[in-house]
């Protein structure tokens, strides 16, 4: 097949959500698998990286200098599930295009977080979690196969099976990678049947954060939905004060007579944010008010009401851009993970943010089951904590810096897939399977063509070996 | 790589020996920088420089570099690139004071004296800005002065090369925009350095660690220019507009 000609224009700003350090990539159109295979053939310079919705936080969908796919624009309109409950899509494809698609005839993404607009391949590449994520686990463990283009354009098909055809390997390097192992350009997914397209919910309002940890515990044994919002800038006795949701997929019954189509899914966009908004709109002070009036407005217990999938699951997907609301200067998205059994260091980490009124609305608590096996996966065991803050507010970098050595020193880590600021020295300490995505690198991508501003800004995309004898030699010389 | 706060990781100094320029890199290597090239005249002279960074577990570099000798700035500038392997910021210290009174004297010297301050600037920073803009990303910092921004009898001679440093510098990074590299402009008062020793301090001076405190803010918050202290911006908000005959009699 003659290779087409790559639109190599003018270079392009690229972002993450958080709108902060941005910078330049040419981008080109991921139209196929085979248009993939011919910009990797190319090998362009300074590397190429698939992006998706561009819903990574930091910089993990971003290629300074290099090429960037954009892999929405070879999404396909309207992916169907098979009798079997698998979906096959481009990876371009949004959860968001998933659901309108599916959710009508009875079958649900078996994970989302809290938005539909990324992915499928963004979804693997970021091993995505979601608010059942203590009883279905990450995104990855619901693929049962997904199509590579790695390392000078080989194209492979990989699943998590034990066949060495399938090269589970790849596949679970891939899930967590951030696009490191190249680009997924197709995915199969094993959807979750559903009765309808409404959610059973319970919600309670916390007063600290013991009764929340209490409660936590509880919700997740009998709920497949849990997570908390927590109020991050309450202190003394209101220390953790939060709103515990917790949910499960309403079976028929559960619907009143005359509902109409108990499947029905047409989620709307309510408003849009404003174009230009000045940097400091959040603050201290009106994070302050927005949280008291979100605790304030949640009911102390409310069983078994009926949601939305999505006002249950995606309620910011109802503000158009919401991440303008921060300004010029952007905002750093925060996730990290305190293993169970150090809840003293996650009140430690709690109290930090508080007492440092660090302006962060809309932060939540969630409890993370068994692990992937992902080198790369951010989910383990334990309690994780996600808080938005503005770029702006003084301080921020080394309060998170010192957040980060906490829980590094209890075994923890951040998401990495939010990331746009960490020590990459913590990186290796937070993921001790670091190497082994190194190895699949130098396997399938000797050249490291797929490469990223976030790989290159934590060292994740150095494929070279380490040379042996290498400490010993600078110790003598330096 | 910049990160979210404006933070980089490698660095490149024009003028390695320059207090100002030493004052700055402290402050990046508190936070996330790890691999500094020292470009300088005299490397011998930024040694001690140098090891105090390495003791900090800096990898550290130190070239000679000429900035008059415009030919070679290419090679110098591509050879401190591959060094550091990305070139995240890139800071531009070169820069001789002078005294007026001897600049009357000797116009040759005059000449040399504008020639190193701006014309030198002028080719590293196109250089520079060529390797940003192909790597899609970087920040180039252009240590100008207030003194370029309305030329005195006083010092004129190096008042009118700031100036001319200064002007291209707006221009380049107004060329810059959309290209992921980006300009920022310092505009010290006088700093008390080994370049004004001996001189009687004009009002507002300020200290090289408390300029670099004001780069390292303006690099976080991605500002394209920053006067330290601060308030000469404001200052000079006025004496931009004194008449002539004014601004003639001003002292200092």
């Amino acid at each position: 097949m003659p290779a087409e000609p790559i639109d190599d224009g003018a270079p392009r700003l690229l972002t993450g959500w958080g709108r902060t350090a941005p910078t330049a990539a040419h981008l080109v159109p991921g139209l196929s698998t085979d248009r993939v295979v011919s910009v990797a053939h190319g090998a362009p310079s300074r590397g190429v990286l698939a992006r998706g919705l561009g819903r990574s936080y930091g910089d993990a969908a971003q290629n300074a200098g290099g090429t960037v796919l954009d892999m929405v624009a070879g999404a396909t309109p309207a992916p169907r599930v098979d009798e079997t409950g698998l979906l096959r899509a481009a990876a371009g494809t949004s959860l968001d295009t998933v659901m309108r698609s599916c959710v009508p005839s009875g079958w649900f993404v078996p994970v989302t977080p809290g938005t539909r607009h990324v992915t499928l391949g963004g979804a693997l590449a970021a091993d995505i979690h979601g608010k059942n994520h203590h009883v279905d686990g990450s995104f990855g463990r619901h693929v049962v196969e997904a199509t590579i283009v790695t390392g000078g354009g080989d194209v492979r098909r990989v699943a998590p099976t034990d066949d060495p055809a399938d090269d589970a390997e790849l596949f679970w390097a891939t899930a967590g990678g951030l696009g490191l192992t190249g680009a997924v350009t197709a995915v199969t997914l094993r959807m979750l049947p559903v009765e309808t397209s409404r959610m059973l919910v319970d919600t309670d309002r916390l007063d600290d954060l013991d009764a929340l940890l209490g409660a936590m515990a509880d919700s997740d044994a009998h709920h497949r939905y849990s997570v908390a919002w927590i109020d991050l800038m309450a202190t003394g006795k209101h220390l953790g004060r939060s709103v515990l949701t917790a949910g499960d997929h309403a079976p028929l019954a559960a619907l009143p007579t005359g509902t109409g189509d108990p499947l029905a899914f047409d989620p709307a966009v309510r408003v849009g944010a404003p174009p230009w908004v000045p940097s400091g709109l959040l603050n201290r002070l009106t994070i302050r008010a927005f949280n008291e009036f979100w605790f304030r407005k949640a009911p102390r217990r409310r069983r078994d009401e009926l949601q939305t999938i999505g006002a249950f699951f995606h309620p910011l997907d109802g503000v158009r851009d919401w991440n303008r609301l921060y300004g010029r200067r952007g905002f750093v998205q925060h996730q990290t993970i305190v293993p169970f059994g150090h809840e003293a260091t996650l009140r430690r980490v709690v109290e930090r943010l508080s007492e440092a009124g660090a302006p962060s609305f809309l932060a939540v608590l969630k409890r993370f089951g068994p692990a992937s096996p992902g080198p790369l996966s951010f989910p383990t065991p334990g309690w994780t904590l996600a808080l938005d803050i503005p770029t702006g507010h003084p301080g921020l970098a080394e309060l998170l810096d010192e957040l980060d050595r906490v829980v590094v020193g209890v075994g923890g880590r951040i998401y990495l897939a939010k990331d746009s600021r960490v020590d990459p020295s913590l990186v290796p300490l937070m993921y001790p399977r670091l190497g082994e995505l190194a190895d699949v690198r130098r396997r399938i991508d000797p050249d490291g063509i797929w490469r990223s501003d976030l790989g290159h800004r934590l060292g994740l995309d150095d494929v070279r070996p380490t040379p042996l004898g290498d400490t010993h030699d600078r110790e003598a010389t330096s | 790589m910049k990160d979210a706060f404006g933070d980089v990781q490698r660095v490149l100094v024009l003028g390695g020996t320059s207090e100002i320029a030493q004052a700055i890199v402290r402050r990046l290597v508190a936070r996330r920088t790890r691999h500094v090239v020292l470009a300088c005249r005299q490397p011998a002279d930024a040694g001690g420089f140098a090891d105090e960074l390495r003791l900090a577990g800096v990898t550290v570099d130190v070239v000679p570099f000429d900035a008059d000798d415009i030919a070679a700035h290419p090679a110098v500038i591509d050879d401190a690139v591959a060094r550091l392997g990305e070139l995240d910021l890139a800071l531009l210290a070169v820069g001789v004071l002078g005294s007026q009174e001897a600049f009357d004297a000797d116009p040759a010297a005059a000449a040399a004296a504008f020639h190193t301050n701006a014309t030198a600037g002028v080719s590293a920073g196109l250089v520079i800005a060529d390797r940003l803009r192909r790597q899609g990303h970087g920040t180039l910092v252009v240590l100008s002065s207030v003194a370029g921004e309305r030329v005195r009898k006083a010092n004129f001679v190096y008042g009118a090369s700031k100036a001319g440093l200064d002007a291209f510098a707006q221009g380049l990074a107004d060329s810059l925009v959309g290209s992921g590299a980006n300009v920022l402009v310092v505009r010290p008062g006088f700093v008390a350095t080994r370049m004004t020793a001996g001189m009687k301090a004009a009002p507002f001076s300020t200290t090289a660690d408390a300029v670099a405190e004001a780069v390292v803010s303006g690099l976080g918050r991605g500002a394209t220019t920053v006067w330290a202290p601060g308030i000469l911006r404001w200052v000079f908000t006025v004496m931009r507009h004194l008449p002539r005959p004014v601004w003639r009699r001003v002292p200092g």
